[in-house]
């Protein structure tokens, strides 16, 4: 019968160990901590990534994926990291080294640790079911946190975008909204309910957004956004701008600023049963004015008040756009850059075309012809 | 016979319809096309010979204007969008 201290002596004389110095000597070399997380959060070594020994041999080949790389691996005393790699030798990494002492020495010696930021347990259990997703995990999670996006109006469009950015977590929303809550609005615009008919939108989203989650932000604008005034809700600092304005002057005007600025714009229109989403994506990709130089005339631009709209159709819109700004945010995937998702909501059917910059673009082209604001009101009207 | 897709706000120039068919080999001549058999919606994209400037025109999912214009080619297998800009979002 061997015993842990017999195991530990004589695998420990099966792997190398290296000290700290001879470690940070190592060139290109990935530190890997295997301690739990509690520990974690009481402070890593710099550049360390953390894969719980519990997780090790099924994360490590994600994490370190090429096996001639350099493997510091460490706990808190060195004898955990001994047993880890001895497990990472047979998985074929080349070159293992165990930390001898580990944090606690490395601590000891006065070298550089950082803290984690890292997520209290209330959010830990919160944000669960993103914290499972590779893709997304507690860094993502903590990039959600922490972004800022703007709603343009917050209407049929902008229920759905700012319910589902609030329970995912989005740390400031701002909602750009004149209107009162109204009941032809409760056919779509889920955000708002019996409870706030006559109350602005604003204020009923807000109610809406920290009756599901408290935690965020939320800064209402209950104005018309215009030239004038969109400079003063932009210095408040946006990340990104969901655009589900109603009119087209507001399209063109939100185009111009987020250009000028380099704020990406989730773009989602829709009219009775057909949809647009894309993201502009400044000076990476096309801007509104690159698709749409120019507004239809009036009469070819019904609103949905004129034209009607099937109610699910801004819910299924809104959300392809909550989708778009969650990974932007999170920065993660593809993002509708240069790609127009076309949805027709009666065929069931989703089309995709391509668009492209326009050299020539007023605003975002290599010779800009507009670089302030415009009478946006007048533009549309010609 | 080409596939054109009619956008919804220009539907009633259509008689309703949500896709039309069009004969010709390049843009131009579908386009020309499109006016003699649907004149009301042929006139609404396409007048004196030019493209109306708020209609986008994509052909196999390529807008034209990035290609060769009027020129572009287009088969009978072809799918050809016409769309201009919707505004609607917020509604009041």
């Amino acid at each position: 019968m061997t015993t842990y201290r017999e195991l530990l002596a004589k695998t420990r004389g099966e792997i190398d160990e290296i000290d700290a110095r001879g470690a940070r000597a190592l060139d290109g070399a990935a530190w890997v901590d295997i301690r739990e997380i509690d520990e974690w959060q009481e402070g890593h070594l710099p550049e360390a990534i953390h894969v719980p020994r519990g997780n090790l041999e099924s994360r490590i080949e994600t994490a370190v994926p090429d096996k001639a790389t350099p493997v510091v691996l460490y706990c808190a005393s060195g004898n955990r990291s001994v047993f880890g790699a001895k497990t990472l030798n047979e998985l074929g990494y080349d070159h293992v080294y165990s930390l001898a002492g580990g944090f606690t020495d490395w601590k000891r010696n006065g070298l550089d640790i950082v803290m984690p930021r890292t997520l209290s347990p209330e959010k830990r259990t919160r944000y669960s079911r993103h914290l499972l997703i590779p893709e997304i995990g507690e860094e993502g999670q903590l990039k959600l946190l922490d972004s800022r996006i703007l709603l343009i109006g917050a209407g049929g469009l902008g229920s759905p975008a700012a319910l589902y950015l609030a329970a995912a977590g989005v740390g400031k929303l701002g909602i750009i909204d004149a209107d009162i809550v109204d009941e032809t609005n409760l056919q779509r615009q889920i955000a708002h309910s019996l409870d706030t008919l006559g109350t602005p939108k604003v204020d009923s989203a807000k109610r809406a957004i920290n009756g599901l989650n408290p935690d965020v932000d939320v800064i209402g604008y209950r104005e018309r956004l215009t030239s004038e005034n969109i400079d003063r809700i932009l210095d408040d600092g946006w990340d990104i701008i969901v655009d589900g304005a109603d009119n087209f002057p507001t399209r063109y005007l939100v185009n111009d600023a987020s250009v000028w600025r380099g704020i990406p714009v989730v773009h989602g229109s829709i009219y009775r049963f057909e949809g647009q989403v894309t993201v502009f994506k400044p000076h990476e990709g096309p801007c509104y004015r690159c698709l749409f130089p120019e507004p239809p005339p009036p009469e070819l631009a019904p609103s949905c008040a004129e034209g009607g709209v099937l109610g699910v159709l801004p819910g299924i819109v809104g959300t392809l756009q909550t989708n778009e700004a969650i990974k932007l945010a999170a920065e993660i995937g593809e993002p509708l850059v240069g790609r127009l998702l076309l949805l027709d909501a009666l065929a069931t059917e989703f089309n995709e075309v391509r668009i492209e910059r326009r050299p020539d673009c007023p605003v975002c082209g290599e010779h800009p012809s507009i670089t302030e604001y415009i009478d946006y009101v007048e533009f549309c009207a010609r | 016979m080409t596939v054109v897709r009619v956008p919804p706000v220009l539907r009633a120039e259509a008689g309703g319809a949500r896709e039309v068919e069009a004969s010709g080999d390049t843009v131009r001549a579908l386009l020309e096309d499109l006016s003699a058999r649907v004149p009301a919606l042929g006139t609404k994209v396409y007048a004196e010979g030019e493209l109306q400037s708020f209609v986008n025109v994509y052909v196999d999912g390529e807008d034209v204007r990035t290609r060769d214009g009027l020129d572009t080619p287009v088969r009978d297998t072809s799918t050809v969008i016409l769309l201009p800009a919707m505004a609607g979002g917020r509604g009041r």
